[in-house]
């Protein structure tokens, strides 16, 4: 299969991705690892007339460790952030989920920016950003914003992201507390049927797969919060979603798999 | 398929940094530059052409498989820079400037690290997947060589499970994964 005819561009910093995207507007697309964009092209999702290519970028692939958090190039790919001795240290579960991404070879082009950018509710690094409470640098014409992940998600695909926006970085806090990541799946690299992620010992509970975004669970930290049992609160983990329906599992199915793997996330993150 | 052709090319000068040509039919081209086992090789491709593609039908080396095309199954497995990644999920022109190794060259970088081993020669993950049998009918095994060696790379002393997880991404239709995982085991025992 073969994408459909385009015109392909590297930019060489952020500022020259931002001048194409304000010169192409909504015929561009941003090209990273590409293992989420490339196979729709060649399904004919997706038929940008200009990739523009910012994997080259080197100054967006850094991992840093700032004040209370890590700050994470958006070009770094999940091979790096999986490997990462800062990021197991101080961040141990977003290298473990980054870890549970497809298989290697596509952790050794994927880009945590891009995972984020393409939004992908089945995903499972926007899920681990959102149960951490991270945040998403953008950087535009007018500079740099910072969006909190609870406030990036907008639908199946979509983001908050400007048509001549792009993401610079990403910061996740240090020092917080017990998490744990469960993602069920029934073949190997497949993306999650449901996933959840626990962080800070139950501070953040997040879904995969629940819906058109990453969710986070809020009737179920608000329940834990309020002193609920771990298994009290993974009651509640699938209230006010509404799950899809595919040929993996209908939205009965799914609720009941959040519940079962926010209990299993709770317990092994030290939540009782 | 639509590779460029190496006729009626006329080169114009492009936008961007790279040099762009234009055929009679008008279609846009690139040249793109890569090192393939070890040789410097330039073509002029369209910016859509897969890097399989281009290895098998630019290049001309065909070891490198096409499978699923869906990023799946790992049978079109090569080394970009010294890691994995599935070509049939890369466009060429990613592919700029980088250090391609296919299964064709595997043997090569081992003489040249002074690793082969056996009567051939090969590469230890060559030599342990025909000691162990580790194929049957051979599709998934250029794939599955290049993804195994890459994988003792980033980890030189493997557990079973973790070998059976390091090549979750590559499948084998025969099903005969347990030969491979020997074959692997026995080439991290020898590196």
């Amino acid at each position: 299969m073969i994408p459909a005819a385009f015109d392909y561009k590297v930019a060489d910093s952020a500022e020259a991705a931002i001048a194409m995207l304000g010169e192409y507007g909504d015929e561009a697309k941003l090209l990273a690892g590409g293992h989420s964009l490339i196979p729709m092209m060649k399904f004919r999702l997706a038929a940008p007339a200009v990739l523009v290519d910012i994997a080259r970028i080197s100054d967006l692939s850094y991992i840093r460790q700032e004040n209370g958090h890590l700050a994470i190039g958006s070009m770094t790919r999940h091979t790096e952030v999986e490997h990462s001795d800062l990021v197991r240290a101080e961040v141990p579960m977003l290298a473990h989920v980054a870890s549970l991404v497809g298989d290697p070879s596509v952790r050794h082009r994927g880009t945590l920016g891009g995972t984020l950018a393409h939004s992908d509710p089945a995903s499972d690094l926007p899920a681990a950003v959102l149960a951490l409470g991270g945040t998403i640098v953008a950087q535009g014409p007018n500079g740099s914003r910072e969006i909190a992940a609870s406030e990036f998600f907008t639908g199946y695909f979509e983001s908050v992201l400007a048509e001549d926006e792009l993401i610079t970085e990403i910061r996740v806090p240090t020092g917080t507390g017990g998490w744990n990541y469960q993602k069920f799946n029934r073949r190997a690299q497949d993306w999650a049927i449901v996933g959840v992620g626990v962080a800070d010992g139950g501070k953040g509970i997040s879904l995969v797969n629940m819906g058109s975004t990453p969710l986070r669970a809020t009737a179920a930290e608000e329940a834990l919060a309020g002193g609920a049992s771990a298994a009290e609160a993974a009651a509640l983990a699938a209230a006010g979603t509404s799950p899809p329906q595919d040929n993996n599992a209908d939205a009965e199915y799914r609720a009941h798999l959040a519940q079962v793997l926010t209990r299993r996330a709770l317990e092994a993150a030290g939540v009782a | 398929m639509g590779h460029a052709s190496a006729t009626c090319v006329m080169i114009v000068p492009g936008r961007g940094h790279r040099s762009r040509a234009v055929t009679a039919k008008g279609e846009n081209f690139v040249e793109v530059s890569m090192t393939v086992n070890g040789q410097s090789q330039s073509h002029d491709v369209e910016p859509r052409t897969l890097l399989v593609q281009h290895i098998r039908e630019n290049v001309g080396l065909t070891g490198t498989n096409i499978g699923c095309d869906t990023s799946s199954c790992g049978a079109c497995t090569i080394h970009l820079d010294g890691q994995s990644v599935k070509s049939c999920t890369m466009l060429a022109v990613q592919a700029e400037g980088a250090e391609i190794t296919t299964i064709e060259g595997l043997a090569d970088t081992a003489r040249a690290a002074g690793t082969s081993t056996g009567e051939q020669d090969w590469h230890p993950m060559q030599e342990a997947f025909q000691q162990c049998h580790a194929l049957q009918c051979g599709y998934c095994t250029p794939g599955m060589v290049m993804a195994a060696t890459s994988f003792l790379n980033e980890n030189s002393s493997p557990t079973e499970h973790e070998v059976r997880e390091g090549l979750e991404g590559n499948l084998c239709r025969c099903t005969g994964y347990h030969n491979i995982v020997k074959a692997v085991l026995s080439a991290a025992g020898e590196a």
